[in-house]
């Protein structure tokens, strides 16, 4: 569940095709060619959504998007 | 030796149409583009209506990823320059992109972005303001994101007068070529401040028409019953080449830029000058550009805003630089239809400049009614004229105090 919102935020965010494959391992960087600032909206958008504060130091060490869904996981 | 500069590109998103052939037939035509205000709730706002941007349809021109970070100055700049771009005809494989430039103006920048924000701020805190806030907002993001599109590595700027942005924009673009630091440059002007906060703010200077139940009546310049402007939108984009450059590659000329002048009022914030002396000035240094006889001008598109000094003061300005001649010009106001684009104004206007120069054909000042006794030059009433068009002059006029003219030439070999 908490992935599928993620993802959805992040389609949405980056303005992506639905279609497009995002899985745990896919790095918004790299595979999703987001820049720095499109990471900090996504980590706004994020912490909107489930009601929680993510610091600057953990989001900065975000890998990939089954990062960010265990810390929601473990955080909301 | 000074470089000729010649027009080689159009491309425009007006309240009236997108591209050049839609938006010559309308302001051909004598169509308005003025309505009631539909992107927000104006019951509250003495005025009700503006030119909106009809029909804008930003992934034909910007992917929808991209298109999220622009505000909307920004994607009618982008869309217009491509459409100059694609009506250049011109093959960016072949260009020398150190030597594609963009020069744009703007009077307001990302202001819808700015409320946006603003009341996102006070509705959750600093912390939720999105970091594509600011490059969003600021003016010079169109020349930017223009240059990101095209490729255009050489020299960029922007310009910000007011309603006199897109005018100096196209000269500065000009004298960039004419000195040789480029062969082609995007330039024009780009607006889109139809918001709550904007209207609300020229509301409160009186300076907007109230004709609320006749939209399309509104705008009418130089008409003894016009009670102020109306809020226009969109982007005005020419492509200006290097002449040499432009022959080279057997591109269509639409005509030559052969003056650029501009000036201070050093007056008011908003008021012209008495007379015009300050538009006066930036006529007559645009003719002394290259020297133009002042009679050779054939038409002038006027600033022309349905404010009751500027067309006055404007009126005053005309007959003060061309004395005798004055009466022989065809005078619109192509803002009659389009409504007043501002930073964008110069931009569409230099467009129904060269066009007219291309066709042979006057536009309109449509909703001209009554006659005023203070404006009593030919402004075109209501029906393009046809007439051969050898020299167009374009004026644009800004808060500030600001002037600047421009002024095309039907192209020939010497």
């Amino acid at each position: 569940m908490t992935f599928e919102k993620v993802k959805e935020i992040i389609v949405e965010q980056l303005g992506l095709e639905e279609s497009q494959e995002i899985k745990r391992e896919t790095s918004l960087i790299n595979d999703l060619e987001a820049d720095s600032l499109d990471a900090v909206e996504i980590i706004m958008a994020i912490e909107d959504e489930f009601g929680i504060e993510i610091p600057d130091e953990e989001a900065e060490g975000f890998k990939n998007i089954g990062d960010i869904v265990d810390y929601v996981e473990n955080n909301k | 030796m000074k470089k000729r500069v010649v027009v080689t590109g159009l491309g425009c998103i007006t309240p009236v149409g997108h591209g050049k052939e839609a938006f010559w037939k309308a302001i051909t035509e004598g169509q308005s583009g003025v309505g009631e205000i539909t992107k927000f709730d104006a019951a509250e706002y003495p005025t009700k209506i503006a030119a909106e941007v009809k029909d804008f349809n930003v992934e034909e021109y910007i992917e929808k990823k991209e298109a999220k970070k622009m505000d909307l100055f920004v994607q009618y700049a982008v869309a217009g320059a491509k459409l100059a771009m694609e009506d250049s005809k011109i093959d960016t494989e072949k260009i020398d992109h150190e030597d594609f430039g963009v020069v744009l103006g703007s009077g307001i920048g990302g202001i819808a972005t700015f409320e946006d924000q603003h009341k996102k701020m006070l509705e959750k805190g600093p912390r939720r303001i999105s970091p594509f806030f600011i490059p969003m907002m600021i003016v010079n993001m169109a020349s930017g994101q223009v240059s990101m599109s095209l490729g255009a590595k050489g020299p960029n700027t922007t310009v910000v007068t007011a309603c006199a942005s897109a005018t100096n924009a196209i000269g500065e673009a000009y004298k960039i070529i004419e000195r040789g630091d480029a062969k082609l440059m995007i330039t024009g002007g780009t607006e889109a401040s139809i918001t709550p906060v904007s209207i609300g703010g020229f509301c409160s200077m009186k300076a907007m028409s109230t004709a609320n139940e006749e939209p399309q009546k509104a705008s009418r310049p130089f008409d003894k019953n016009r009670d102020g402007f109306v809020m226009g939108e969109g982007s005005g984009i020419l492509l200006l080449e290097e002449l040499d450059h432009a022959l080279e590659r057997g591109a269509e000329i639409y005509g030559e830029v052969v003056g650029y002048g501009m000036s201070a009022d050093a007056y008011h914030i908003t008021a012209p000058a008495p007379e015009g002396e300050g538009g006066k000035r930036a006529m007559l240094k645009a003719l002394g550009d290259r020297d133009t006889p002042m009679e050779s001008i054939d038409y002038i598109n006027a600033h022309g805003t349905s404010t009751p000094y500027n067309d006055q003061f404007e009126t005053m300005a005309i007959k003060s630089v061309f004395k005798d001649h004055a009466k022989n010009l065809s005078i619109s106001s192509t803002k009659s239809m389009t409504g007043h684009l501002l930073g964008a104004a110069g931009g569409i206007e230099a467009i129904a400049s060269v066009l007219a120069i291309k066709h042979g054909i006057v536009p309109p000042t449509i909703n001209y009614e009554t006659p005023d006794e203070e404006c009593d030059l030919d402004y075109t009433p209501n029906q393009a004229k046809e007439r051969t068009v050898n020299y167009a002059l374009s004026n644009s006029l800004g808060f500030g105090g600001h002037n600047a003219t421009i002024v095309f030439k039907k192209y020939q070999d010497s």
